[in-house]
């Protein structure tokens, strides 16, 4: 049974029509001690089917542990954003094109209020229409080291 | 904000989840927002409040 009911369907529709690059979630999840998991599995396999620009790629982190790495991912479930520099549309992203790191990772189920918050994020990777005012991206342009931001939630 | 500044990566958080990083950073109500281990923001602020208060201490000063 789907998780989102039919007008929440249409409204991310609307929303994902706004996008103009395939995005990619990288779905990190690991087989045993990882409770939410098949509840993160089960939230994202609701969004490809609202946009033939998201598609999702399940990395096993103690299997693959070389991609886990790669993208700094430590525990599971864990999910990080990809997108193509390419407006081609094409089902679940080009193949000769490489995946540009987002930079934006949500650890744990992006269940309740997250997942509008993951929604909004693919739909920013993909291209949309971003909502910061021009003195927060200046401010942004202005960040001269690394910087990790961690943003503690709970399910909603 | 990462998506619009190539230094930063952002990780949001469920914190029932990982109860381990939650307590290593106190996190005592949501959301909190730990930037570097080095700031802290606990509870939501009008955008350009957080994001000048998020990065205060990590941007160059105004040439």
């Amino acid at each position: 049974m789907p998780l989102l009911s039919p007008t929440d369907q249409q409204k991310l529709r609307e929303w994902f029509a706004g996008m103009i690059r395939p995005v990619r979630l990288l779905f990190f999840t690991q087989t045993i001690g990882c409770e939410t998991c098949a509840e993160t599995q089960q939230i994202l396999a609701e969004l490809p089917p609202l946009s033939d620009r998201v598609s999702i790629e399940e990395v096993n982190l103690v299997l693959e542990g070389d991609r886990a790495r790669q993208y700094g991912v430590d525990r599971a479930p864990a999910v990080v954003i990809l997108y193509q520099e390419t407006s081609q549309p094409s089902e679940g992203g080009n193949t000769n094109i490489p995946w540009v790191d987002s930079r934006i990772r949500f650890l744990g189920a992006p269940a309740g209020y997250e997942f509008v918050s993951l929604a909004q994020a693919v739909l920013l990777a993909g291209g949309g229409p971003s909502t910061l005012s021009e003195g927060s991206r200046q401010r942004l342009a202005a960040v001269d080291r690394p910087v990790a931001m961690q943003v503690f939630t709970t399910p909603t | 904000m990462a998506f619009y500044s190539p230094k930063i990566t952002s990780y949001a958080v469920e914190a029932t989840t990982f109860p381990e990083l939650a307590r290593r950073y106190m996190v005592t109500g949501v959301p909190k927002t730990v930037v570097n281990d080095e700031v802290e923001i606990l509870g939501a602020l009008p955008e350009e409040a957080f994001v000048a208060q998020a990065l205060e201490k990590f941007t160059a000063p105004p040439t």
